[in-house]
């Protein structure tokens, strides 16, 4: 049995933690904060494993890679909901929705019957919709306290000291390492929570729209997590524009929205490279596993099996990265 | 070109937001060869230096930067942004945005020209962002501007030069200031047009960024760009009614 430390338990950090279990490996994790919380950028995620959508604007590797994270998730006992995105756009901004269609693959175009077929709720609301079937979604929260629990009833240790690594050590401290990696950068990210009983979605729904693109997430007993701002900066303050723009887009997604009650504005830097795509640095006995950008949940699983074959059976994964500093 | 004493070599303009990526908008650059990258100093700043990385990744594109007040609604918040934009990158050029309508994002003029006296006093080189209008141009170059940025059509729109009349009259008023077409592009033949009748350069973002391929995109509008230049260089023909066969119809023998 091979002695391993990870740092960082968010998302990156559990999931390698999982493989290396997994592999029957001794597995020590650093991190300060006793359970998941608001302190790990994967805390304020929204949970969406969709990686068509993303292909909108994401490189191929995250369309093809994301593909398993369902899956992986359910395969953890995570509870997995499997209802495919709605995309849809207010009706003067119509031609956004054809250049998506364009631009991702993977769905379905949906008249205003068949949108109020698959979420009532919308009914009449819009007029055409993209449904994205093979996508799903959890709960980003539930999902790291199960690994986490699940880990710790394994015999992982979980230390809040930052001691002595034994072995070789799996780095997944997201933005927090870039002393160690200065091409990182934070990319803001603005979300907050509604509880609104009045309108029911049962699958994530995205708007389309030139200034403020909206994506809504349903969480347990009525709430609804907004999220898609996406600011150069690392900041980490709650902004009144952002949280305007979220809301606003909300409210033109549905005005019940207007009446919900407003539970949690969450704002973090996720940790990108300048492709936004997600790297595995190699020095010495540390591997840097980073940059999951706004994909943590969608990639990690992936990018934790490919940490692992990069440590251990001596291949160079796709997202392995010469170390040139 | 010449602007502000500076010799700007390239006469196409990108602005940097809106990107899949910073490598893409990288490689946008490099595809191109466009010399100067506007920067929104506003929206992502969030004060201090939290948006430091990302302009870090700006500077490394070795081309000018030309930060800009992108969001401003009012006189007040786009000269403070102006100061910081100084101060972020030390330079004095500025384009200036002050926003009059939430909607089109169309310029308050009484703003900008206000906005544009304050900023030249305080010593900046200002780009005013425009509109076609000859009067409000003719108060910007009084407040100290020496170039001016009218829009082909409204930021992120992409249709083109919608008023067509408006900015050959604008030429045509002010022959020797150096202006750049900003604004509303969404395809390379728009941007030849532009430089037809022309305008010194044009500055775009949305149409690249937001493409299928940005690269290529860009790659598109530079090629476009110089198209329109030769043409402008080159001293078109006048358009006729008349049919003027290029080859000589004498000596040919009329069979139909």
């Amino acid at each position: 049995m091979t002695r391993a430390t990870v740092i960082g338990a968010g998302v990156a950090g559990l999931c390698v933690a999982t493989e290396l279990v997994r592999r029957g490996h001794d597995v020590t994790v650093f991190d300060p904060a006793p359970m998941p919380g608001p302190h790990h950028c994967s805390w304020w995620a929204g949970g969406m494993l969709a990686p068509f959508c993303e292909g909108e604007t994401a490189e191929e590797p995250v369309v093809r890679l994301g593909q398993v994270s369902a899956d992986w998730w359910e395969s953890q006992g995570v509870p997995v909901t499997r209802r495919g995105t709605i995309v849809v756009t207010p009706g003067r901004d119509r031609r956004e929705l054809d250049r998506f269609a364009r631009r991702t693959r993977g769905h379905s175009l949906l008249d205003a019957g068949a949108l109020a077929a698959l979420e009532p709720d919308l009914a009449g609301r819009f007029d055409r919709a993209l449904h994205v079937g093979e996508e799903a979604h959890l709960d980003p929260r539930a999902a790291l306290r199960h690994l986490r629990t699940r880990l710790e009833t394994d015999g992982v240790r979980f230390v809040a000291e930052q001691g002595r690594a034994d072995g070789l050590t799996f780095d997944c401290r997201g933005l927090a390492a870039r002393d160690a990696l200065p091409a990182l950068r934070g990319v803001k990210g603005e979300m907050a929570v509604l509880h609104a009983p009045d309108i029911r979605l049962t699958r994530p729904v995205r708007l389309l729209h030139p200034r403020f693109p909206l994506y809504a997430v349903p969480r347990a007993d009525g709430h609804v997590m907004l999220g898609a701002t996406q600011i150069e900066s690392d900041d980490r303050r709650r902004r009144v524009r952002s949280v305007l723009e979220l809301l606003s887009a909300a409210y033109a997604l549905h005005p019940a929205f207007g009446e919900a009650e407003l539970v949690e504005i969450g704002v973090d830097a996720r940790p990108a490279f300048p492709d936004n795509l997600p790297r595995l640095i190699r020095r010495g006995d540390t591997i840097h596993v980073n940059g999951l950008f706004r994909h943590g949940f969608l990639l990690a699983p992936a990018l934790a099996r490919m940490a692992a074959e990069l440590a251990f059976d001596g291949c160079k994964p796709e997202f392995y990265h010469e170390d040139h500093g | 070109m010449r602007v502000y004493e500076t010799e700007i070599a390239s006469r196409l303009m990108l602005g940097t937001a809106q990107y899949p990526s910073p490598a893409t908008l990288a490689e946008a650059f490099r595809r191109s060869g466009a010399g100067i990258a506007t920067v929104s100093v506003r929206r992502e700043a969030g004060g201090e230096r939290a948006g430091a990385a990302f302009w870090d990744l700006v500077r490394e594109l070795g081309v000018t930067v030309l930060p800009n007040t992108a969001g401003c609604h009012s006189v007040r918040e786009a000269v403070t942004t102006a100061q910081m934009a100084r101060e972020l990158f030390d330079t004095a050029w500025i384009k200036l945005e002050v926003i009059g309508h939430a909607d089109t994002l169309q310029p308050d003029p009484f703003g900008l020209v206000e906005a544009a006296r304050i900023l030249t006093e305080d010593g900046f080189q200002v780009f005013p962002y425009t509109t076609e209008d000859v009067v409000l141009a003719e108060r910007l170059l009084q407040a100290g501007c020496e170039v001016l940025m009218p829009w082909g059509a409204p930021i992120g729109t992409g249709l083109g030069l919608t008023n067509i009349y408006g900015l050959r009259t604008l030429r045509a008023q002010f022959p020797d200031v150096p202006m750049v077409v900003d604004a509303g592009l969404g395809l390379p033949s728009q941007a030849t047009m532009a430089m037809e009748m022309g305008f010194d350069a044009v500055l775009l973002n949305t149409a690249v960024a937001k493409a299928g391929d940005p690269a290529a995109m860009a790659e598109g509008f530079a090629r476009a760009v110089e198209a329109g230049r030769l043409a402008f260089e080159a001293d078109p023909m006048e358009p006729r009614d008349m049919a003027a066969p290029s080859t000589p119809v004498i000596g040919k023998a009329f069979l139909s």
